[in-house]
């Protein structure tokens, strides 16, 4: 059963949330990656502002591939979430609540999830086409000199992502696999 | 002699990069289906198919299947009676994967320096190897190779005395390390035998196999198998969300090596196996 969540999302919203559950997320999301997350600190070790309204965001880490005429965006499947585990911490002290990647994350962001009351989703890895169709519209916030890493304003309906790390901290790639495991040796008896 | 122009080269490379990029391989695409059919646990079931969807909406709408449309890598068997004009080999490849990245709105993923990481702007220069064979043929495949997989590829000299077994126990923990970070479901290149970089090489060629067709030698081809068995039990699952399919494919490729050594190369690539060839 799919649950349906809107941006920005608040602790109330994502707290109920388990690994594996799959969600259809609507709203405003922000697309950013490496180069962006560096620039992101840089900010604010000078104290100054970001891009964007931190607070009960959503980031998702993607570059997308170049925009097709006629088209909205390009293929934007996520990419590696654990290359932006150094800055991640940050974020989510300053009221980050959602991230969008795919891969495993270190114990440190696991650490922060579980302390603000965040989650983290994995999109579907290489599923640049279809989850293109669940984008409505973008437009670059900063950073355009990057390219594919700029900040991009994504503003999404039923976009499907998978809870892997929810607010206590539980991790669907470790739990899920032992489930699957478990009720396959049960069957195989 | 036979003379090619190198411009129906950069013609049949273009064509060629942006195919591989929308077009996933009849055979994965089979694989794919095939597991999601045995796959028995739900959430795995639902992301073959979201994964087999995507394939369908990329070859519908020609967009590549993965916005990672990879670094090229280009196998080129060259008969020698082949005689390329009107430039260099090299350059008209290259060419071809300028002109079809940039006409193909597919992404510019490679930098010009590893450590100074300026883009190049054009996803060039590709990856080429070249082979001489008998004949008079120019034969091309190009494969682009995300690097989420190929980031968690790996290689290691083992002893001779760890024989099998550590051939066995070293493809299982790469496949381990590698887990959800890969965008399993996997296909499972490996090279044991030659040199340092014979080996990767042949990791590689492993991976341009089509995923019904095993090693000729009786002995790899069993471990081909037993292999993909042992990974699938390690319940990874797509996506590493929990589940059977965590690879389609195990390939190996092997070849003489010295008596002092036995490296085996794992090249990781994920259901994205993009490979598209022409013979010019």
């Amino acid at each position: 059963m799919d649950i349906k969540l809107n941006t920005p999302l608040t602790k109330e919203s994502i707290k109920n949330l388990k690994p594996g559950d799959n969600v259809h997320l609507t709203g405003t999301i922000y697309a950013a990656r490496d180069a962006a997350h560096k620039k992101m600190m840089e900010l604010l070790d000078k104290n100054e502002e970001l891009p964007f309204d931190i607070k009960g965001a959503v980031i998702y880490y993607v570059g997308p591939s170049p925009t097709k005429e006629g088209e909205v965006i390009g293929s934007s499947g996520p990419t590696t979430s654990l290359r932006m585990d150094a800055y991640t911490p940050r974020l989510l002290d300053l009221g980050l609540l959602g991230m969008i990647g795919k891969g495993r994350r270190n114990d440190e962001v696991k650490a922060k999830i579980r302390e603000h009351g965040a989650v983290y989703f994995a999109a579907i890895g290489g599923a640049g086409a279809l989850i293109k169709k669940t984008i409505l519209s973008q437009e670059t916030v900063a950073y355009e000199e990057l390219g594919p890493e700029a900040i991009r304003k994504l503003v999404v309906k039923d976009f499907p992502v998978t809870v892997i790390i929810d607010a206590k901290g539980d991790d669907l790639y470790e739990i899920g696999r032992e489930e699957y495991l478990n009720w396959k040796h049960a069957e195989d008896k | 002699m036979r003379n090619i122009d190198s411009k129906d080269v950069t013609l049949a490379v273009k064509a060629l990069v942006m195919d591989a990029n929308y077009f996933l391989p009849e055979d994965v695409l089979s694989a794919l289906k095939e597991n999601k059919k045995k796959e028995k646990w739900l959430l795995a079931t639902n992301t073959l198919g979201m994964i087999i969807e995507n394939a369908q909406i990329a070859e519908r709408d020609m967009v590549p299947m993965c916005q990672d449309t990879g670094m090229v890598v280009v196998f080129v068997e060259i008969g020698q009676e082949v005689h390329v004009e009107n430039g260099l080999l090299e350059d008209a490849i290259n060419q071809g994967i300028r002109e079809g990245y940039e006409e193909g709105y597919l992404r510019k993923s490679v930098v010009s320096d590893p450590l100074n990481r300026k883009n190049t702007g054009d996803n060039t220069p590709g990856v080429i190897h070249y082979t001489l064979v008998a004949g008079d043929q120019l034969k091309i495949m190009v494969a682009p190779k995300g690097f989420g997989s190929e980031n968690m590829s790996r290689l290691k000299m083992l002893k001779p005395s760890e024989g099998l077994q550590g051939v066995k126990d070293f493809i299982l923990e790469t496949v381990e390390l590698a887990g959800p970070n890969a965008c399993p479901p996997m296909v499972v290149g490996v090279g044991i035998g030659g040199t340092f970089d014979k080996c990767t090489l042949l990791a590689k060629q492993a991976l341009m196999r089509k995923l019904d067709q095993y090693n000729e030698n009786p002995f790899y081809r069993d471990l081909e198998i037993e292999m993909l068995d042992k990974i699938n039990s390690l319940g990874i699952g797509p996506q590493g969300f929990g589940g059977q399919t965590t690879a389609l494919k195990v390939s190996i490729e092997y070849f003489p090596t010295h008596i002092a050594g036995l490296p085996i190369a794992v090249n990781i690539n994920c259901h994205a196996t993009r490979h598209k060839e022409v013979v010019l």
